[in-house]
Formats: C-alpha cells, sequence, structure tokens
C-alpha cells in the first residue's frame, strides 16, 4: 500500500483508506473537454439545419422585379407581384400629392413625408408594398373602383386600416406605413424593386 | 408505482410466459390499462375524455398517412390534389378528408372538455402538477398541428391563415422581420412554407404520441383523481380498469362516434370556412379572416389589444395570447387550496362557470368581424380571463370555507350525495 509521497503525480489524491485516486483533476480534465467539444459539434451540426430554412437561391431569385410603368395614368394604380407580395404602384394627381403634403407629419403615427417614400423628381410614383402593417391583409384601393377609404389613398377591409395618398397610416389599428420596398427607376418609365 | 393491492399479471399459457420473461410488454399493458390499475370506482362521465383525446389522436394519425400517399405539397398542386384529386378521384377520399379535418374538430372539442373537468376537479393539484404541465405541452403541440394542418389544402383561408398567425412573429422586436422569413423560408407564404408545414405536420402527432405516453406515464404513479378529489384509502375505494372502465369507455367511444359520425356525413363542412374552397390568392384577402372555431377564443385575446402602452399593440396582442397559454402552467401554484373538487369548493365552483362563460364569449368574439362593440367584448373578456388565474383563484384558495369532504370514495359513493353530510373526523385530504 502506497503512502503519500511516494512517487505520486503532483495533483494525485489518497483517498480515506489511504488508496491512491488516479490524477482526478486530469480525468476531470479530458471529461469536460471531451462533452464540452462534443456539445459544440453538435451545436455546429444543428445551424446548416437552421440555415436550410432560410428562403433558398430560388426564393432569392424572385426578390428583384422590373416594372414597366409607362402605361399608368396619373391617379391609376397597379397590383404587381414582387417576392409573392402584392406590390402597388400609384401615380399620384397632383391634387393627391398635395393632400399628402398639407397633413402636418407631427400628427402621423408613423412620421414620414411624401418625399422620404419616394424618389427624388418622381414624388408622383408610390411604390408600396400592398401588405396592411397590421395583420399582413391586401388593403384596397389599386384596382380600379376599389374603396380607398376615407384618405384617398388605400384602405383595408379585414379590420379598417385607412392609408392615406402617400400610403401612411392615418385610422385604424396598423401600427406602421405601408412599407416602401427598395427600387431604383433605371429609365424614365422602367423600375427595378428590390 | 401502484396500489399494493392491484393484481399482477399472470401469464397462464407458455407463449405469454415466453414472451413475458424475454420483453415484458404484455405485463406493461396490463397494469397501464388493464385490470393490473386500480382506479376510484367513482369516476363520471368526464373521465371519458382522456381516453376520447387518444381516440381522436388515432383517428388523425391513421386518416392523415393515408391522406398524404394522395397530397401533392407544393402551391401549384396541394389545392387541386385535395379538392379534385382526393374529393372525387380517390376511392373514398372524401370519407378520409372530411374524417381528418372534422376529426381535428372532435380532437379539441374532447380535449377541451378534458381540460376544463381538470380544471373543475383540480386534476392540476399535487401530486399531478407533473400530469397538467405535459397536458399543457400537448395542447400546444396539438395546436401548432391543427394550424399546419389547417395551411396544407392551400385555399384562402390556408394561405390567409398562415400569412396573419407567422405574422405574430413579426411582432417581436428587432429580430421578428428575420424571424417570419426563416419560418416561412420565403416573404410570403409560398412552396417552401407548404412543405415544412407539412413535414412538421406529419411529424408532431407522433411527437403528441410520445407526450401522451409521459402524461400517462406520470399520471399513473400517483393514480387517477376522481370526482370527489378524496384520495384512494383503500382497495374498496378503487375497481380495476379493466374491465370496469374499459366497458365505460368504451361506451364514450361509441357516442363520440356517432357525434363524429353524424358531422362527416350529414354536416362535413359545418366547422370549415367556405373561403377555403376558393384556392389561395396572394393578391387578394378574404374580406374577414377567422381561424378554426377551436382558435376562436384565442384569436380573440389577440385582437383586443388596439393601443400602444410601452410597446406596440400588436406586440401585446400576440404576448397575450401566448400568455393565455403560458398561464396554465403555472396554476398549481396558483390555486393553493388543499381541497381538490369544485363539488366542495362554493366559491370557486361559481368561478369556474364564470370562467366557463368568458370563454365561450371570447371565442364567439373571435368569431366575429371586429366591430367596435366586440373588441370592447373581447377585451372585458381577455382581461377577466387574466384576472381568473391570477387574481380571483388565488384569491378564493385563501378565503373560502370549503364544504365538508367525504372521508373516502366509497363512502361518498355509498352515502349521501357528497358535501351534504358533515362527519366529526371530515378533513380535507
Amino acid at each position: 500500500m502506497a503512502t503519500p509521497g511516494d512517487d505520486l503525480p503532483p495533483d494525485a489524491t489518497v483517498g480515506p483508506g489511504g488508496e491512491i485516486l488516479e490524477n482526478p483533476r486530469r480525468r476531470d480534465y479530458l471529461t469536460i473537454a471531451a462533452v464540452s467539444f462534443a456539445g459544440v459539434g453538435a451545436g455546429v451540426a444543428v445551424l446548416p439545419l437552421i440555415n436550410s430554412m432560410n428562403p433558398s437561391a430560388d426564393v432569392l431569385a424572385l426578390s428583384t422585379t422590373e416594372l414597366d410603368v409607362s402605361a399608368i395614368e396619373p391617379g391609376q394604380a397597379i397590383k404587381a407581384s414582387f417576392r409573392k407580395q402584392p406590390l402597388f404602384v400609384r401615380q399620384l394627381t397632383p391634387a393627391e400629392i398635395a393632400a399628402a403634403d398639407a397633413v402636418p407629419v407631427s400628427s402621423l403615427r408613423d412620421p414620414q413625408t411624401l418625399e422620404e417614400r419616394t424618389k427624388e423628381g418622381k414624388k408622383q410614383w408610390l411604390i408600396t408594398l400592398g401588405v396592411c402593417t397590421h395583420l399582413g391583409c391586401v388593403p384596397l384601393g389599386a384596382g380600379e373602383g376599389e374603396n380607398r377609404g376615407p384618405f384617398g389613398g388605400y384602405f383595408c377591409p379585414c379590420h379598417g386600416s385607412a392609408y392615406d395618398t402617400a400610403g401612411r397610416i392615418r385610422q385604424g389599428p396598423a401600427p406602421k406605413n405601408l412599407e416602401v420596398p427598395e427600387y431604383a427607376f433605371t429609365s424614365d418609365t422602367v423600375v427595378v424593386v428590390g | 408505482m401502484s396500489f399494493p393491492w392491484a393484481r399482477h399479471y399472470e401469464p397462464k399459457n407458455p407463449l405469454t410466459q415466453w414472451i413475458d420473461s424475454r420483453l415484458p410488454l404484455p405485463r406493461f399493458v396490463y397494469n397501464a390499462v388493464g385490470a393490473g390499475y386500480p382506479v376510484p370506482r367513482n369516476l363520471n362521465y368526464f373521465w371519458n375524455f382522456g381516453v376520447l383525446a387518444g381516440v381522436a389522436l388515432v383517428v388523425q394519425i391513421v386518416t392523415g398517412i393515408v391522406l398524404a400517399m394522395h397530397f401533392h405539397s407544393s402551391a401549384a398542386g396541394a389545392f387541386d390534389s385535395i379538392n379534385a384529386t382526393i374529393m372525387r378521384d380517390v376511392n373514398a377520399g372524401w370519407f378520409l378528408r372530411f374524417a381528418h379535418a372534422n376529426g381535428a374538430s372532435m380532437f379539441l372539442l374532447v380535449v377541451y372538455i378534458h381540460i376544463f373537468r381538470g380544471l373543475y376537479y383540480g386534476s392540476y393539484k399535487a401530486p399531478r402538477e407533473m400530469v397538467w404541465l405535459i397536458g399543457v405541452v400537448i395542447f400546444l403541440l396539438l395546436m401548432a398541428t391543427a394550424f399546419m394542418g389547417y395551411v396544407l389544402p392551400w385555399g384562402q383561408m390556408s394561405f390567409w391563415g398562415a400569412q396573419v398567425i407567422t405574422g405574430f412573429f413579426s411582432a417581436i422586436p428587432v429580430v421578428g422581420e428575420w424571424i417570419r422569413i426563416w419560418l416561412l423560408g420565403g416573404y410570403a407564404p409560398d412552396d417552401a412554407a407548404l412543405n415544412r408545414f407539412f413535414s412538421l405536420h406529419y411529424l408532431l402527432p407522433f411527437v403528441i404520441a410520445g407526450a401522451v405516453i409521459l402524461h400517462i406515464w406520470a399520471l399513473h404513479i400517483p393514480g387517477s383523481s376522481n370526482p370527489t378529489g378524496v384520495e384512494v384509502k383503500g382497495e374498496q375505494d378503487t375497481v380495476p380498469f379493466h374491465p370496469y372502465y374499459t366497458a365505460k369507455d368504451g361506451f364514450g367511444v361509441g357516442v363520440f362516434l356517432i357525434v363524429f359520425s353524424t358531422l362527416i356525413f350529414f354536416f362535413p363542412d359545418l366547422l370549415g370556412h367556405p373561403d377555403n374552397y376558393i384556392p389561395a390568392n396572394p393578391l387578394s384577402t378574404p374580406a374577414h379572416i377567422v381561424p378554426e372555431w377551436y382558435f376562436w377564443p384565442f384569436y380573440a385575446i389577440l385582437r383586443a389589444f388596439t393601443a400602444d402602452f410601452i410597446i406596440a399593440a400588436k406586440l401585446w396582442g400576440v404576448v397575450a395570447m401566448f400568455g393565455s397559454i403560458i398561464l396554465l402552467f403555472f396554476l398549481p401554484w396558483l390555486d393553493s387550496s388543499p381541497v381538490r373538487s369544485a363539488n366542495y369548493r362554493p366559491m370557486y365552483r361559481v368561478a369556474f362557470w364564470v370562467l366557463v362563460l368568458d370563454v365561450l364569449v371570447l371565442g364567439y368574439c373571435g368569431g366575429s368581424a371586429a366591430t367596435p362593440g366586440i373588441v370592447v367584448l373581447s377585451q372585458i373578456c381577455a382581461a377577466y380571463y387574466f384576472a381568473h388565474f391570477l387574481i380571483i383563484v388565488p384569491i378564493i384558495s385563501r378565503l373560502e370555507r370549503p364544504k365538508p369532504l367525504p372521508n373516502s370514495i366509497t363512502e361518498a359513493v355509498l352515502g349521501d350525495k357528497g358535501g351534504s353530510r358533515m362527519t366529526e373526523t371530515a378533513v380535507s385530504a
């Protein structure tokens, strides 16, 4: 039977009966290291599984839409599709622009001016997603003869959110203005959205 | 654990003896739902609903597996594969489809009765908290499964339901929109969303089946509760599960199947929404989006929040809707009354029935268009729902003076109607 001090490794301990417990710190270290390594490995293996649920390349490939807007007369709007969501493209009349500009920005729930929501020099082109910011319904107002609501913009029939001629929320439960996607005019009549 | 007087499995013939000594599965079944499980002798028909939920799960899995053999999980093909192929061309496809759709309603119906049975008779109390907690998990899994299943026919309500429900996640600050896109695998519900919902809709019932085994396992540790809430005190208080409750449950299953068949064969679309017979159209929203009836109370809570207060109203709605279920996890500790059964709790019994009414009114509100009057009614009822669990039940459980309990289940069965008789030795369990 060994006694303490007889050729023991520096971190060995001696049990209550005087028996040598082999290097417990070394074993703990190995256990913790092995389990941690396996844990990190398992965690990393989950990443591709999670990432595979993100939009795939074919979905992302649809994320730009090119539109010819030459046929849209002032006061008219069209419904297009952008990323499988409705997109409203509307040419505002001077009266509609004036109505939007006449609203004091500070009175708005989501304060934005018409300038901020359109491109420079293209103030008459209001391009927004046709997705109500409340629960995602498609507001009315882009189609011919549809109810444009009390503010002359868009009106969501689901829960009565009313948007004005700048697509800003004015009444009802929606928290935000209709989203303006990223877009650019590549010529006077062609818009690339996304 | 089982009671010491539980009968023991004794295989008679050499084959069952051979099996028992190698894989004691028949013994396990005998002890779980056979003559080896002693059950209180006084269970009423409300105790049928756990078994009925199990029957509904089996019906859904069996019909679902066959339907999946004919279903096309693509945005282009899903609607036609159900409404043309399955409903018209597949042999008995219409029957399987209506059985599966109405089976979901029957499942939720019996689960709601099962849950309210637990609320009335205090089944969530010690020592059965774990049974209750697993039950709430099963309920959440069931809701997720039902929602994803409703999306699969890819009709207008399917599509816009998916849009609105995944829209809940966009209410989460900062990362919400990213989570929503991740859940859908796109910017709006489409092929990616439909396929993953189908995959999960096929998976989750088996997860539910696993959770049900845990639910029953946890139940069999203390044994079943009973309408008096008084624990079993001796062999005279119990009868073997088989044949007594297999027979009683069998009768209940018969009634269940009559109601179920009536729905399938006479009113197959009663509980569905006609708009779901219109193919999904991402560019046109139905005028009135409603979920299936079993989600109406929660939908009403969601829509009850109309004003921003610190956080946005939309986020409040989502938090409250999920909170209304998460709250149930805390119920065993919110109700500190040592008396289980509402039969002996005069104040709690009133509160229970007011809650039932409250949830029914919430359901009515959730199924109606959100007019200002309905919204106000939803707000009152949603506030009451939370008040019931967070204020009323904790206070009642401290103030209330329960009626005297019977000394034992046997005394309650053989004596007068429970609670009417005062005995000197009556103590709360």
